[in-house]
């Protein structure tokens, strides 16, 4: 018995009082059906807990007579495994079976879900002013349930907020600042509540979704080519990777693979927008110390790379060029060529850089043993991408979970130990020099032929997920089409959204001034976790 | 830190020419379809109807292109089928009908030619429109040295820059922003989005851009304008040069 089968069997054997339903879609994918009760919920924290399993995400179904919820879940074993469990709940039920109050990393996705479907976790803290602002939103509102009615604009809102913070923090002299949403030069908007006692945040609390443009609900309703712009678009950073990972679930759905030359173009470009995000996100962190020339230099690189993207690609953000079945158009081999030559110099001053970095002791003080999260703060928070990396988890879908041929590249995973901001600089460092390694294996061999796969049969009544390394962390999209084979359901978890969710654990403890730069090394995107 | 000033003098002066020449490097823009004659009105009629966005009107065998539409998804151009004929300018910036129709006179005082202080407010853009402005300040744009500078504070700045369809929860923020800045005070907005609301609005929890909120003086097309379609913007805005008068 393969270790997949395994678990399998002992899932089984361990719930063999409930009626399950196995079934294997996939060799790496395991579906598991429970039915009824909290069944679903001991499964998931048996798996987190003692199989070291990693929560990915959650998905609500809204249905006539009950809710279906999604749990699904990873592991870093290589070759690795994916595990979806679903349970039902009557909608008779007041409450549903929390997974939130045994995974922690469930948290924000069950408060997500409160506010777009409102329902009710049981025994989870119900703390409301989430996705949607108290002082915005009348009462009652569930956008995301089928009954409400998403073309009509609700105009209560656009008022003064009279929003004021919870405060926790209970000893003498304890206060608290509010920091947003518009703060700095170019920030995207985020409401900090951070409470003190003088120097240090002792409780750090980010308010989002300034930026909510219910990207999910849009879908709905729309055909795959129309979903696909918001796939692609609603955040741009990661445009690549999330339009890859939602094509990925409508190919599955339509039982084809891209052909072999755009599956390697696909590993090209993506590895491009991860190189050039974490360029990004490198010269935001010498911008925060205010470390100019450091700054300016990363700066010219990240624009370098844009104008890369941009003549190969058409693009600077790479739009428009996936596509179910592969891409729209092809990458001309001479220009891909070119490509890998014009990386070389851009990785031999990424290495200076680096080198710089490393010894100007100035910048390290802004950076070492400060924002630090432990290794087991970063697993119970399920954190993913370079941030969790760098507290030593070694997790890259990319290598344990290996798509559109990443097999072929051996993708090596940096990962640090200290779990500081100066680790999660490292990583950015050493992942976009792999990134940069990759791009030029890509282009020396690519395979010939054509780029698209056409879709016979266009998928109806149908799902999927789709899931991707995006330069974040991982990125799962599912997407449920209805007969028409029209959008009934998108369900994105973005890796900002998840490590959105941990930011806090680096931030308490240090002191005000360090942190926008402790903000600076999570490299978070807030039209990315909002969407 | 001797080391740090050897590399800023390292880097050596690739700032674009622009405005004095043409900026040529590849890359520098997304494009755009330019209007386009096509063999006959069948034909012209099957490209139009593949814009997602109703960028593209035919009408007999010409399509024209209404730029504040586009959002480069090459779907008119990228296809078996026919292409629309394409662009690689940026110089896209006007000054919309409701700022001319009113005679504001656009520009800023004199004492202002110099040195603009801008305000950039996202308003829910998908981050590309921010990162836009950001390469403003890399050494290949250099923004500093055409007198405008990027202010964290309402009160010093004299224009406002907004990305994103204006989602309800930046209503007041924003509206806040604006009425805390002194006169004279400019604004402009950045992107399909804050244009029209592309594709994320109007819907139950977005607007259809910043018009609907603030009086916009000038407007920058592109999905994402690139630095340079908002440099075009900034000389338009401050009087410079007129706008691209499509
Ligand atoms: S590029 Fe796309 S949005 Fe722009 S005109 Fe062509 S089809 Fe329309």
């Amino acid at each position: 018995m393969t270790p997949r089968e395994l678990i399998a069997t002992e899932i089984r054997s361990r719930w063999s009082e409930f009626p399950l339903t196995v079934e294997w879609p996939a060799p790496d994918r395991l579906r598991i059906d429970v039915g009824e009760g909290s069944t679903a919920v001991d499964i998931a924290e048996w798996l987190v807990d003692e199989r070291g399993f990693v929560f990915a995400g959650m998905a609500v179904r809204e249905h006539r007579r009950y809710w279906r919820i999604h749990y699904l879940f990873y592991d870093h074993g290589i070759p690795g495994l994916w595990i979806q469990v679903s349970s039902d709940t009557s909608r008779e039920q007041p409450l549903i079976p929390s997974l939130a109050s045994r995974v922690h990393a469930a948290d924000w996705h069950e408060r997500e879900a409160e506010d777009h479907f409102g329902i009710l976790f049981e025994g989870h803290p119900r703390l409301g002013d989430f996705v949607l602002h108290d002082e915005e939103w009348p009462e009652g509102i569930s956008p995301m349930r089928k009954s409400f009615d998403a073309s009509e604009r609700i105009l209560s809102r656009g008022t003064r907020p009279d929003w004021s913070p919870r405060r926790i923090l209970q000893e003498p002299g304890a206060f608290a600042m509010t920091v947003g949403p518009i703060y700095g030069g170019l920030s995207e908007p985020v409401h900090f509540l951070l409470e003190t006692t003088g120097e240090n945040v002792v409780r750090a609390f980010p308010r989002l979704f300034f930026k909510y443009r219910a990207i999910e609900k849009r879908a709905e309703g729309l055909d795959v080519n129309g979903a696909l712009l918001l796939a692609e678009r609603f955040s741009a950073t990661t445009a690549f990777a999330s339009s890859f990972a939602f094509c990925q679930a409508v190919e599955t759905m339509a039982d084809i693979e891209a052909p072999p030359r755009a599956r390697t173009l696909r590993v090209l470009l993506a590895e491009l927008e991860r190189l050039r995000r974490h360029v990004g996100s490198i010269r935001g962190i010498c911008g925060s110390t205010a470390l100019a020339v450091a700054e300016s230099r990363a700066g010219y690189l990240e624009e370098e790379l844009l104008r890369l993207s941009g003549e190969i690609g058409g693009h600077r953000y790479l739009f428009g060029l996936n596509v179910p079945g592969g891409l729209a158009a092809d990458l001309a081999d001479g220009a891909c060529r070119l490509l890998a030559e014009r990386l070389a110099e851009i990785e031999h001053a990424l290495a200076s850089l680096r080198r710089m970095l490393g010894t100007t002791s100035s910048f390290l003080d802004r950076l070492e043993e400060v924002g630090v999260v432990t290794s087991e703060e970063a697993g119970y928070h399920g954190l993913v991408g370079p941030v969790a990396r760098a507290s030593n988890i070694v997790c890259d879908l990319r290598a344990a979970h290996p798509y559109s041929g990443y097999e072929r590249f051996a993708v090596a995973v940096p990962h640090e130990e200290e779990g500081d901001g100066y680790a999660r600089l490292r990583v950015l460092f050493d992942e976009a020099l792999e990134s940069a390694r990759i791009i030029r294996s890509a282009a020396r061999d690519l395979p010939s032929g054509a780029v698209r796969t056409p879709i016979e049969r266009a998928p109806r009544n149908a799902w999927a997920f789709g899931a991707v390394e995006a330069p974040g962390g991982a990125s799962i999209h599912w997407l449920w089409l209805d007969e028409e084979g029209r959008v009934e359901r998108y369900r994105i978890v973005p890796p900002s959204f998840v490590n959105w969710h941990g930011f806090h654990l680096a931030a308490e403890g240090f002191a005000f001034q360090d942190f926008p730069i402790i903000l600076s090394t999570f490299a978070l995107s807030v039209a990315e976790s909002d969407r | 830190m001797a080391g740090w000033f050897l590399k800023g003098v390292a880097l050596g002066v690739k700032t674009t020419k622009y405005p004095r020449r043409a900026e040529q490097a590849p890359g520098v823009s997304p494009g755009l379809p330019r209007p386009t004659r096509f063999l006959d009105a069948a034909q012209a009629q099957e490209v139009a109807s593949r814009c997602p966005t109703g960028a593209l009107s035919a009408s007999g065998s010409e399509v024209a292109v209404d730029a504040r539409k586009c959002i480069h998804c090459y779907r008119c151009l990228r296809s078996d089928g026919a292409a629309m004929s394409w662009s690689d300018d940026y110089d896209w910036a006007d000054v919309p009908e409701s700022a001319t129709g009113q005679g504001r006179p656009l520009g800023f005082e004199p004492r202002f030619r110099r040195s603009v202080n801008i305000l950039v407010v996202d308003a829910g853009d998908c981050g590309a429109c921010l990162n836009e402005i950001a390469q403003l300040a890399a050494p290949q744009y250099n923004l500093h040295r055409l007198g405008f500078f990027l202010t964290p504070t309402p009160r010093h700045a004299d224009l406002l820059m907004v990305v994103g369809p204006v989602t309800d929860a930046m209503r007041y923020p924003l509206l806040a922003a604006y009425e805390a800045m002194p006169e004279p005070k400019r604004v402009m907005a950045v992107g399909t989005c804050a244009l029209g609301g592309s594709v994320f609005g109007p819907s139950f929890i977005a607007g259809g851009g910043v018009a609907e909120l603030l009086p916009v003086d000038v407007e920058v097309p592109g999905n994402p304008p690139p630095p340079l379609a908002i440099l075009h913007a900034l000389r338009v805005v401050s009087g410079q040069i007129r706008g691209a008068r499509r």
